[in-house]
């Protein structure tokens, strides 16, 4: 038993390495002074890094990326709080089935999404921009933000509305002060994972972007060169920077709730 | 008298109640459920409706017809690019959940403090950048990447290995990769609400460690593999960015074909007939799969 146990252990070990080693020779060979992105290591250097800010049109589509982001995380999570509250607080008649039409995307190819947007756009002449970008981003964010959202909801404590209500306070100041500050670190978490899930999406902006540029898309671009692959991996570095430091903050919000709430329901 | 209106009022009452509280959940989910029907269940239907129409230079003829369909499954390129798909991504799904398995297994029932922290490392992937992951791999296998020129600094190679990238394996390895977060936390959700006092049980009445794994552990993890695989197998063949950055012409995949008919080709209607061709393709072979392996558990068991 001991000895399976560690040799669980090692696999474990084994596989967060086959995770977490690929994508870390990106910020690797970030810094390495060569323009070749191969071994052996050739000196240290944060060129690529300058050459990557100075660069305008990475600014650009990074901004685009960051307005884009905003609006799909805002809308998503938006729509999500009440409808997971709906689904966790009230028997709606058709609840599951919704909830699983709404958790389709996930099922879905995301070039499908593309392309049923692109000829739905198309044949509305709405014209493809930003807008349409984050529309599609509202509809893959949605099952995210609702997932988040309803595991938060579910063993809400009701009686702590009941009890606002009773004591003379209305429906709106009971959400205010009672239901918004405890559903907080479900809100923050979808605000934060819906974003990461729109800045890193390529395909759908891909298709929807017109001649926007978001970062991905930017990426995508700049593949193709190959002297310009170490600027890539500097700005490639940065973002799984950002991006693990966001979501390890989203998670600890989250979790960081629900112990919160056991704490209180075994003190009570 | 008085006591059965009573009862019929209570009875009335909480029906009302039960339909106002239906109806107040309606009209919570309703902003939802309308973006979704705009964004998500209109241009799905408008594809569909797509796929029965025909290009004609610039113009649509939106005269119905399966000519889209024929051309889909008839020409000898695109069934190969369907099969192919199929395969790689049976592939990717085989080792995935195989690989992702023990891991979950790991986190549910040896980690006991750190249960967080493990979980935070394995969700990290999952939410950082898909095509950064895919672009590693290129870095990684490519002609002059680490693996040939970490071999060949190391001197034990002297030629750049060309079989690395460019194939439909590479394909495979990327998305086996890039997908693991996918199967790790369906499998470990699973896993986790298993009743660990059945496992005492079985111990105490004289089952081994594998017999309590297969009898117990396994078939009630099951729901956790299927969602697992599903949640690779069906998105993971109509993946684009893996096959076009590291699949070079011996690892294209329908997706690839399909934003071609959306990009410079231009003929739509194609592009909507091979997209739900294949989405029917998967959606079947998805179902077939799920039967099948609740039926192999209910054997088991």
């Amino acid at each position: 038993m001991r000895s399976q146990g560690a040799g669980l252990f090692a696999y474990a070990i084994v596989y967060l390495a086959f995770l977490y080693v690929p994508v870390l020779f990106l910020p690797l060979f970030s810094f390495n002074n060569s323009m070749f992105i191969a071994f052996p290591l050739s000196g240290f250097t944060t060129q690529w890094y300058s050459q990557m800010w100075a660069d305008a049109a990475v600014s650009h589509a990074l901004f685009n990326s960051l307005k884009v982001g905003a609006a799909a995380a805002l809308v998503s999570t938006m729509l999500a709080i009440p409808a997971a509250r709906a689904l966790t607080r009230y028997r709606v008649p058709g609840g599951a089935s919704m909830l699983a039409f709404v958790n389709l995307p996930l099922f879905i190819p995301e070039i499908v999404l593309g392309i049923s947007l692109l000829i739905l756009l198309n044949a509305t002449a709405i014209p493809l921009s930003l807008l349409t970008v984050a529309l599609g981003h509202i509809v893959v964010c949605v099952p995210f933000a609702i997932t988040v959202l309803v595991s938060r909801f579910e063993g809400f404590d009701k009686s702590l509305e009941e009890a606002s209500l009773d004591l003379g306070e209305n429906g709106w100041m009971t959400f205010w002060r009672v239901t918004f500050p405890l559903a907080l670190p479900g809100i923050v978490s979808s605000l934060l994972l819906s974003f990461m899930v729109s800045f890193d999406d390529f395909l759908i902006a891909y298709f929807l972007a017109g001649s926007d540029v978001t970062l991905p898309i930017y990426i995508w671009g700049q593949l193709r060169f190959p002297y310009k692959l170490p600027s890539v991996l500097a700005l490639g570095a940065f973002i799984l920077f950002v991006s693990t430091v966001l979501v390890v903050f989203a998670e600890w919000v989250r979790s960081r709730g629900l112990d919160h709430r056991k704490h209180k329901m075994v003190g009570a | 008298m008085a006591v059965a209106a009573k009862g019929e009022m209570t009875a009335r009452l909480a029906h009302f109640y039960r339909r106002s509280e239906g109806a107040r959940g309606l009209a919570l989910l309703s902003p939802t459920m309308l973006i979704m029907l705009a964004a998500l269940a209109a241009p799905m239907a408008l594809l569909a409706l797509y796929s029965f129409w025909t290009q004609e230079g610039y113009a649509l003829n939106t005269q119905f017809s399966l000519a889209q369909y024929g051309t889909s499954l008839g020409r000898q390129t695109y069934r190969a690019l369907f099969y192919r798909s199929i395969e790689i991504s049976s592939a990717v799904t085989l080792i995935t959940v195989l690989l992702a398995y023990p891991m979950a297994y790991f986190v549910a029932f040896r980690v006991e403090r750190s249960k967080f922290v493990w979980l935070i490392l394995l969700t990290i992937p999952f939410w950082t950048s898909y095509l950064l992951r895919v672009f590693a791999w290129k870095v990684i296998l490519g002609y002059n990447g680490v693996i040939n020129s970490g071999l060949m600094s190391l001197g034990l190679i002297h030629q750049p290995l060309e079989f690395l990238l460019y194939n439909p394996i590479a394909v495979v390895v990327t998305l086996a990769h890039a997908w693991a977060p996918f199967a790790i936390l369906p499998i470990y959700v699973n896993l986790e609400k298993i009743d660990r006092s059945l496992l005492e049980a079985a111990a105490d009445l004289g089952d081994g460690p594998l017999r309590r794994f297969c009898r117990i552990t396994f078939p009630l993890s099951l729901p956790g593999v299927i969602a697992a695989a599903v949640m690779i197998f069906v998105p993971t063949t109509g993946d684009y960015v893996t096959p076009t950055l590291v699949g070079g012409s011996d690892g294209v995949m329908i997706a690839n074909i399909i934003e071609v008919q959306f990009d410079r080709v231009g003929n739509w209607p194609l592009g909507a007939a091979l997209a739900m061709a294949s989405m029917a393709a998967v959606g079947i072979l998805t179902l077939l799969f799920v039967q099948a392996t609740r039926a192999a558990a209910a054997r088991i068991r």
